[in-house]
């Protein structure tokens, strides 16, 4: 589960324009559309950007990544068409696969749904961040032990997304694994060894539940 | 003749995948993530009507937009459009951005058809609107093939069923969707692709482009799966070459998620009308059945309306030695099928099974014992019988709609075969050993997510008595010697007797040319040394006797129905599968739970939905197109069934085949009605209940 809107944004706060819009809206009804297109007006007024290329600086992997880029492109187009960042998978660019998900502070996102002009300021965490001196991540290497991966495109926004559970929450159970790895999908089929990963990367002892029988 | 080696460090040990540290780490390059110099962002405008004819398309205006550096039509002159989505242009830029203004900006004019169809049974009407104008959806007569004498055999049963078993159009959905990289220059195209094979795409490429296949070099270092649909160049890896060559700089298309439902390949739908008898003993008398269904567009207007390519084996596993078959293709203005998982068997294997499980139902007998009593196949006979146990059949099995309560359970099995597989005999390699010992293995095949790496540095580290890390592998490259398509379970069995062959030859060189009798494991470094300045390279090719065919399974279903809200929720599924000799047990594995996780998904969520009013696909995407995700994968249990003997075998197509119907048996058990057509839905489930009156098409 992905939350939308991590808090501190810092300036640019769609959330609170839109909230004061419901109420706008609510009266919109007779007050004509008119008065919602003045208000959307000065809002925007209090910071116009773009249409064309502004200077935006991310905070990716512990390192300055400074880009020009147009207001409208996304966290994810930002990594992987303007800087070499492509570990960050695009499966659908509208928030269904999870294969682009990113840590924005400690919390999972999709970063085809967030502007990159929007999470300047915060720390981004890619799946490139995760290995520290070549060494894999406990999470990593449990993915690699377990064979929590097949064609492996959806591996780096799982590799995220249970990176960011056991962050918040270090001894997380089967059910509390499957709610953290809802937002992802992975069409090969590797979920119940992504499971075994998380819970592996956890701590937690695991029993084979394969067998080889000889036919003779 | 050669053999494996009997006793084993690598091969049936459990390997973790080469390229996993690559993988988990976003170093892996994807097709996808080809940043080549001066790369731009490739995109494709698409028909938004099933029908039209295609007068002009203005790309000037497109042209205009900052960024836009090319612009290409799909066709030149007028052409016609026959399905949602099929491609009319494609634009090229500096920035998605552009390439999304552009789209935008381009002026087709177009008359547009109103007469389409895309719903299978109207198209079969003599009245439908025709998908190729001049030609009937469907043949006048459609095939039929029969086997003794239907007509007379059925009053001899003690028992007969009637079933019209239905299945869906199904989407590939890969993670990555199809597309390339195209550079396409004086020197020749290079194509970055995501696909299964890349030989089949260069010659795609060069007949598209009317280059000599040598002038085309496709690149696939890693890929995001393909099931069967990426098969070919396509229309956006010859745009991409177009548009590259009109910017003269390289291009990257890759399709949008709805590009990749709408118009790149499908599972075709199928309708089983089955007539299933047996004889008073419980062995198979009868089989009647008639079977159509969509490839859309597929098969074309000379092939007489909609031509193959949605044929089903019938009957499906058992021999019945009265039968009569009929089938034929329907065309519907929607995207045309590619091969998917085991073309044809999961529809045949969910309509067989089905009918198995209704007429055991009928005669009173336990549809197991009844599978045992029909099955011709030893091997599966085995799997059944160590499946039973292990899932606790006897135990659990109950007549059907027994289970009490709101909550049901019920259990239900199926099998599988796959007929095709084997080996592709022209599989070539090579390998390059240096002095300092180290050895490269160079082979044209690609990974499509099997483990294809891993596997030849398994083999070849079994042969040469090596470390895993003292080997390094390379595929993905035309210019490598050429391999197979990661396609019909093929690859393993292609590329294990190659790899096979590299290293006997390997071994028998450096005997000669250092004159160590023996250059395996501890020998290896002092033998390599003797090559003194100059590499070894040896060319190897797949041998026979080394790898089979035909390999099979059985898969047993444990299912939870909601009677009050119709929800299924399977509970476990437990595999019994057959593949030769056991490369890497632990890839093999994640293969079979991946065949199982499809097959569940296809046994009770996906469907393509077209709207027949406005001729478009409604959920071209993962919100309205529903996939298992990790809550809906029940408990998984694999049991490998070891065949040495009989060499190595492909596993990919089998282990999907089963599911759907050992599902959709399981839930006829619980609830004691059979819901006849995949997917199983909560509302299928409530009207088979009669608690909601079923869907009627208005």
């Amino acid at each position: 589960m992905k939350n939308s809107e991590p808090e501190n944004l810092g300036a640019h706060s769609r959330r609170t324009f839109f909230k004061s819009l419901g109420t706008v809206a609510a009266t919109a009804a007779t007050a004509q559309v008119k008065s919602v297109a003045a208000e959307l007006e000065k809002a925007n007024a209090e910071k116009i950007v773009g249409p064309e290329a502004v200077p935006v600086t991310l905070k990716v992997n512990g390192e300055k990544l400074k880009l020009m880029i147009e207001p409208r492109v996304t966290l994810l187009d930002a990594l992987r068409n303007y800087s070499s960042l492509t570990g960050a998978k695009e499966g659908c660019d509208r928030a269904t696969c999870g294969a682009c998900t990113v840590l924005l502070g400690d919390t999972p996102i999709y970063a085809c749904q967030k502007l990159a002009i929007e999470a300047q300021g915060i720390e981004i965490t890619t799946v490139e961040g995760l290995a520290k001196s070549q060494r894999l991540s406990k999470v990593q290497q449990a993915f690699l032990d377990r064979d929590a991966l097949q064609c492996g495109y959806c591996t780096p926004g799982f590799v995220m997304s249970v990176t960011a559970l056991l962050k918040k929450n270090p001894h997380p159970n089967a059910a509390e694994v499957k709610h953290a790895c809802a937002g992802n999908l992975c069409r090969c089929g590797t979920h119940p060894r992504i499971l075994q990963a998380a819970l592996q990367a956890a701590g937690v002892e695991l029993v084979s539940q394969s067998e080889v029988v000889d036919y003779v | 003749m050669s053999s494996w080696p009997a006793e084993t460090k690598y091969i049936s040990h459990s390997t973790a995948r080469i390229d996993a540290p690559a993988k988990v780490t976003g170093r892996a390059r994807y097709s996808s993530d080809i940043q080549a110099e001066g790369w731009l962002y490739g995109m494709i405008l698409r028909s938004k009507w099933p029908a039209a004819k295609i007068l002009s398309v203005n790309l000037d205006p497109a042209r205009q937009i900052p960024g836009i550096k090319a612009a290409v039509v799909a066709r030149e002159g007028a052409f016609n459009i026959r399905f949602y989505g099929e491609e009319i242009a494609a634009v090229a830029g500096t920035s998605k951005q552009a390439c999304l203004d552009a789209l935008r900006a381009i002026e087709v004019q177009a008359q547009v058809r109103h007469e389409f169809v895309v719903n299978e049974n109207e198209a079969r009407q003599p009245d439908a609107a025709q998908v190729w104008p001049g030609a009937s959806n469907a043949p006048a007569t459609p095939r039929v093939l029969e086997n003794g004498s239907v007509d007379q055999a059925f009053p001899e049963c003690a028992a007969v069923i009637e079933g019209f078993y239905t299945t869906p159009v199904q989407i590939h959905n890969p993670m990555e969707t199809h597309g390339n990289t195209v550079s396409w220059t004086d020197d020749g195209v290079t194509a970055w692709a995501s696909t299964q094979g890349i030989s089949s795409v260069r010659d795609g490429l060069a007949g598209a482009l009317r280059l000599h296949h040598s002038q085309v070099r496709v690149i696939t270092e890693y890929m995001g799966g393909g099931f069967g649909a990426k098969f070919g160049a396509g229309a956006e890896g010859v745009l991409a070459a177009k548009l590259s060559r009109a910017a003269k700089a390289p291009v990257r298309l890759m399709l949008t998620r709805f590009d990749q439902a709408l118009a790149v390949g499908n599972r075709p739908s199928s309708f089983q009308k089955i007539k299933l008898g047996a004889l008073a003993d419980g062995t198979l008398h009868a089989f009647d059945a008639e079977n159509y269904g969509t490839a859309g567009i597929g098969g074309g207007a000379d092939a007489g309306g909609g031509g193959g390519g949605a044929d089903i084996p019938m009957p499906y596993l058992y021999p019945v030695p009265n039968t009569r078959v009929k089938q034929s293709a329907v065309a519907v203005n929607a995207g045309s099928a590619r091969a998917f998982r085991a073309p044809g068997n999961p529809p045949a294997s969910f309509g067989m099974e089905s009918a198995m499980d209704d007429l055991a139902v009928e005669l009173g007998l336990d549809p197991l014992d009844f599978r045992l009593k029909n099955d011709p196949s030893k091997i599966r006979q085995r799997e059944y019988q160590l499946g039973a146990q292990k899932f606790g059949w006897k135990k659990k099995y109950q007549k059907p709609g027994r289970s009490p309560g709101v909550v049901k359970t019920g259990i239900g099995c199926a099998g599988a075969a796959w007929p095709a597989g084997g080996a592709s005999p022209f599989t070539q390699g090579e390998a390059t050993v240096n002095p300092d010992g180290s050895i490269e293995f160079r082979l044209g095949v690609q990974d499509i997510g099997t483990g294809t790496r891993t596997v030849i540095a398994v083999v070849a580290a079994e042969m040469l008595g090596l470390k895993l890390e003292q080997i390094t592998v390379r595929v993905g490259d035309t210019n490598f010697p050429p391999g197979p398509g990661s396609g019909g379970s093929t690859t393993c069995p292609s590329i294990s007797p190659t790899v096979f062959d590299i290293c006997t030859k390997v071994l028998q060189r450096l005997q000669t040319q250092s004159g160590v009798a023996d250059a395996r494991g501890q020998n290896w470094f002092a033998a390599c040394k003797k090559l003194g300045v100059s590499p070894l390279v040896v060319h190897g090719q797949w041998e026979p006797g080394l790898s089979a065919d035909h390999a099979g399974g059985v898969q047993f279903a444990e299912v939870e129905v909601d009677t009050e809200t119709g929800l299924v929720t399977v509970k476990k599924i437990l595999g019994v599968h057959d593949c030769g000799l056991i490369i890497n047990q632990l890839t093999l594995e994640s293969q079979i739970n991946g065949g199982i996780i499809m097959g569940l998904g296809y046994a009770l969520y996906e469907e393509r939905v077209m709207d027949d009013l406005s001729g478009v696909m409604l959920n071209p995407n993962f919100e309205t197109y529903k996939m298992p995700g990790i809550a809906d994968v029940p408990d998984i249990e694999v049991v490998l069934i070891n065949m040495p003997e009989r060499g190595v075998i492909g596993i990919g197509e089998p282990a999907t085949v089963p599911t759907a119907g050992a599902i959709a048996n399981a839930v006829a058990n619980a609830i004691g009605v059979r819901v006849f057509s995949l997917p199983i839905t909560p509302a299928k489930i409530l009207a088979a209940l009669g608690k909601v009156p079923p869907f009627v098409k208005a």
